[in-house]
């Protein structure tokens, strides 16, 4: 045997086999006489990559991960069980306790925009069904929320069976702007058949892939470059920037990852592009391959999103049957290939380089920024990583060109940017909207609000964005007049409260979904996050802050922004400073 | 460069208001160290790779947005570094009050002699309305070489560097859980005698807390008869191999209570076996681990 210390408890036929069928062959092969020491470090960390669908496998077989399941799993890829136990526990989904109730698990968003729509009704009269409920941050189905229906949120994790969200047997039936001429990005959702590689093909699909091939990598990076495009998943960095870097960097693999994570609170923009045009995704995935030089495209996609997740596995099937992925993909003469990889319940994996530690089967802590993900990514090889929303912008760059596409927006922001659009307004939704148009417009355009009161606030962003009032109605929504008022679009989040909501209590969900996802690796955000939650639990219960705790506010949101490793810890403290700062929080000054 | 290979390349950097010539490489915090200026760490240690997690040694570092980690970042040249200006204290303070809020540093002393430093107030946290969570863990005691105490682990990783790629290899501990619940566990919890452990001890060694520490030691703290200023430390050379480890042996009342190795030394970089470390029986017998069958 080799190296590594496996305890004996031993795997069950169920679950040896999942895993074998999740590896599919694919596993360091351990000899006896294999004596793995120091020099077996790089085999092990070859395969872990692997550790993540494994531990899905054993979940998914028997509702939890069982100590054998463990071993059988660390047998086969070397990877120790104490730092496989170790990536197990960092995720909501995995359990590594025999549940006491068997069977499928029920999430129920408990977030935002469930809160309001009545979350905590819905939990009590399920649990009371004997349902087998487990209460979930955003489930990335925010317009699915309904304080007249109090429909909420809800993803079932399946045991033995596959997992489902309400979509699954329905027609998507939420999106508002159907047909709309002048969409670029959603112009195929609900039009296209998203399971249909000819559907795609009648509707304008692969014509990008085609006119990048034409006008050749370099050209397709400058014109990402003009068109000003900046990335949608939150941080606005330049996407032609991201693009060279990647495509200068010679002599070693690269990457190409597209960052379906979603799991902002009020965010599924990508959720809805992913399950009603997965091939656009794959397209565009494709095309930043070529246009970086990249030979492998990733897909890392929340794990709570199985219906997106089978699309984009169809999608990509078909695409290779095809020939539009595979050794010479779309007759360019460039290699590549996708693989999806579903994450398993955890914020932090969309931060980036928390992301490349879970894909390579590590615990989805984030690493030091520099190095940089263009020369340092991925198994520490150059990688552009992007938001879907970001790659679907290069579909139509590449071609309408950098002034076609800057025909619309702003100077400074160009294009169209797709919102989230949630809480109290009558028809909630993703929505594209031309850079430029003002928030009050927004909210006009998803039907105004809805139930009684007034507008008392919107949350911009999401968790990690910021509360505004309703004098901000008339701000464009674009980068720089956000960034000058102070607030932020982030991930486009647009949710609506009205006055008759009791912003405290939304606030202490806010400050407790940071305190449960926080990756706990540094100081600042470990307790930080733990500190500022109890401050807003303190204030629920006594409708006040003594001047100690207000204090507190102040200085655990400087530590954070200042010291934090990440934009988790930068951010975590913005919702509820910004609320406070607004005057928007009864009993504390601001 | 020039071509003579024994010509270091320096780079000059400003502290507080200092110059400070380095070699290239450098980090931040040897350079602060290099110009007589104390930093605090926590996480780091010259024998282990930088993880920068615990954030006590930041600096702010002039056109950077964020304070920096000093021990992690090495310094450039026009460098315009401050360590002791309002936000850099104001972190530092920040940083160990919160530790100090929810883990025990009671055998922590140079923590505590900087808390002291940046008036860190950790009773802040524990105003009526709501006391302030604590991790609240009864130590493990599982054998009798060295205990495990989370109650005063801050989660520097010191001792899963220790195990694993660092020096041991041998990855018997990992961090588990997650956020405030993150703990050093073994897989699944299991014991140290039926986990990979092969008590070498270099956790021990490198904790900087007391959360992990010799049986021996806890047994004297619990006593009430731990006296560090009446104990003596002797440098000598382990005997049973040929490798040649430096020890240095603790001793109290004339009886070993703990074994140490330098971080300095080249041999060893303060990381040792078992049989250095616990393997002073034949002076005076302890029981030793067994593993399940
Ligand atoms: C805590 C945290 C969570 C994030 N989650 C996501 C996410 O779910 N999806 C995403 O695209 N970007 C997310 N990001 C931003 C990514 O780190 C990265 O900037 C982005 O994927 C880059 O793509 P873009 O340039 O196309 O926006 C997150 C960042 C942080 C700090
Ligand atoms: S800021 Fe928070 S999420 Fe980011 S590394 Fe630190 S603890 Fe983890
Ligand atoms: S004694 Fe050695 S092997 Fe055991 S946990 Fe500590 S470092 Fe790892
Ligand atoms: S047990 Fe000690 S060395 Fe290990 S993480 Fe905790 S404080 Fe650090
Ligand atoms: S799904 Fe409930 S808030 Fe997003
Ligand atoms: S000592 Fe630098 S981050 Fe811990």
């Amino acid at each position: 045997m080799a190296d590594l210390y496996i305890s004996e408890e031993t795997a069950d036929d169920i679950e040896t086999a999942a895993v074998d069928a999740a590896l599919d062959g694919r596993f360091v092969v351990v000899r006896e006489s294999e004596r793995l020491i120091r020099a077996g470090t790089s085999a092990r960390h070859g395969h872990r990559h692997l550790l993540l669908p494994a531990l899905h496998a054993l979940q998914n077989a028997k509702g939890w991960i069982s100590p054998g399941g463990l071993n059988y799993v660390c047998e086969t890829l070397q990877v120790p069980p104490a730092e496989a136990y170790g990536v197990a526990t960092f995720y909501d989904l995995f359990r590594v306790e025999e549940p006491a109730q068997a069977g499928d698990v029920t999430h129920v968003c408990v977030d935002a925009a469930c809160q309001i729509a009545g979350a905590a009704e819905r939990i009590a009269e399920l649990k009371a069904q004997g349902v087998n409920v487990h209460e979930s941050p955003c489930l990335g189905q925010c317009e699915r929320a309904n304080h007249v229906t109090g429909e909420v949120a809800v993803f079932v994790q399946g045991v033995g069976g596959p997992d489902s969200v309400a979509a699954d047997d329905t027609p998507y039936e939420l999106f508002h702007q159907k047909g709309d001429e002048s969409l670029r990005l959603l112009k195929r959702i609900g039009v296209v058949d998203p399971t249909s590689l000819y559907s795609y093909r009648a509707h304008g699909g692969y014509e990008s892939l085609t006119a990048a091939i034409e006008m050749g990598p370099e050209a397709v990076c400058t014109a990402v470059a003009d068109s000003g495009l900046s990335g949608r998943g939150g941080a606005a960095f330049p996407t032609g920037i991201k693009w060279r870097a990647v495509a200068a960097e010679q002599g070693r693999p690269k990457h190409v990852v597209a960052n379906c994570d979603e799991s902002e609170p009020g965010t599924f923009k990508d959720r809805v592009v992913m399950e009603n045009d997965p091939f656009a995704v794959i397209e565009a995935l494709t095309v930043a391959g070529f246009a970086t030089g990249a030979e492998n495209g990733w897909i890392y996609i929340r794990g709570e999103y199985p219906l997106a997740t089978a699309r984009l596995q169809n999608a990509i099937d078909q695409a290779l049957e095809a020939g539009l992925l595979g050794d010479d993909a779309a007759g360019s003469g460039h290699r590549f290939h996708i693989e999806i990889r579903r994450g398993a319940g955890a914020y932090i994996c969309g931060e980036e380089t928390a992301l490349f530690a879970s894909l390579e089967g590590f615990r989805g802590e984030p690493r030091s920024k520099p190095p940089f993900p263009t020369t340092h990514g991925l198994f520490q090889e150059p990688t552009a990583i992007n938001n879907p929303e970001t790659l679907l912008n290069v579909l139509d760059i590449v071609q309408i060109g950098a002034d076609g596409y800057r025909s619309r927006g702003t100077e400074r922001s160009p294009g169209t940017k797709l919102l989230c659009l949630s809480g109290r307004v009558a028809k909630p939704g993703v929505y594209e909207v031309e850079f430029g148009t003002t928030l009050g417009e927004v909210l006009e355009l998803a039907g105004g609000l809805t139930g009684s009161g007034e507008l008392n606030a919107v949350l911009m962003g999401g968790a990690a964005g910021s509360f505004v009032d309703r004098s901000y109605l008339d701000m464009p929504i674009t980068l720089e007049d956000a960034r000058e008022r102070g607030t932020t679009l982030g991930s486009g989040v647009v949710m609506a409260f009205t006055d008759e909501i009791d912003l405290v209590d939304v606030l202490v969900r806010i400050s407790q979904f940071f305190r449960d996802e926080s990756c706990g690796q540094c100081v600042p955000c470990r307790v930080g996050c733990v500190r500022q939650n109890e401050t807003m639990v303190v204030l629920q219960e006594k409708g006040s802050l003594t001047s100690e705790r207000r204090q507190l506010v102040d200085d655990i949101a400087q530590v954070m922004v200042d010291a934090s490793i990440c934009g988790f810890g930068h951010t975590a403290t913005n919702a509820i400073n910004s609320a406070i700062k607004l005057g928007l929080v009864p009993g504390v000054p601001s | 460069m020039t071509d003579d290979p024994t010509s270091v390349v320096t780079v000059s950097l400003t502290i507080d208001g200092q110059a400070v010539e380095v070699p290239e490489g450098t980090s931040i915090h040897q350079a602060c160290e290099s110009a007589g200026i104390d930093t605090p760490t926590l996480c780091w240690a010259e024998n282990l790779t930088p993880v920068n997690v615990c954030r006590v040694c930041v600096v702010e570092v002039e056109g950077q947005r964020a304070l920096v980690p000093s021990c992690a970042r090495p310094a450039e040249e026009g460098m315009v570094v401050e360590t002791d200006s309002e936000r850099v204290k104001h972190s530092r303070k920040m940083v160990l009050e919160f530790l100090g809020s929810g883990v025990d540093l009671d055998q922590a002393p140079e923590l505590q002699k900087w808390m002291d430093h940046y008036g860190s107030d950790t009773s802040r946290y524990d105003q009526y309305e709501l006391p302030a969570l604590r991790m609240g863990e009864a130590p493990k005691i599982q054998d009798n070489l060295y205990i495990r105490d989370y109650d005063r682990c801050v989660l520097c990783y010191k001792c899963v560097e220790a195990c694993g790629d660092d020096a041991q290899h041998t990855y018997a501990i990992a961090v588990s859980g997650r956020g405030f619940d993150a703990r050093i566990s073994t897989e699944f919890d299991v014991t140290l005698p039926d986990s990979a452990c092969v008590y070498c001890g270099n956790c021990i060694g490198v904790c900087p807390t007391g959360a992990i520490q010799f049986k021996t030691e806890y047994d004297l703290r619990q006593a009430d008869d731990w006296r560090p200023e009446d104990q003596d430390v002797t440098r000598t050379v382990c005997s049973y191999c040929g490798v040649g480890c430096n020890l240095e042996l603790h001793t109290q009342d004339d009886k070993i209570v703990k074994v140490t190795s330098p971080a300095d030394h080249s041999v060893t970089s303060g990381m040792l076996c078992i049989k250095g470390r616990f393997g002073w029986q034949y002076v005076q017998p302890v029981d030793t681990p067994t593993r399940k069958a």
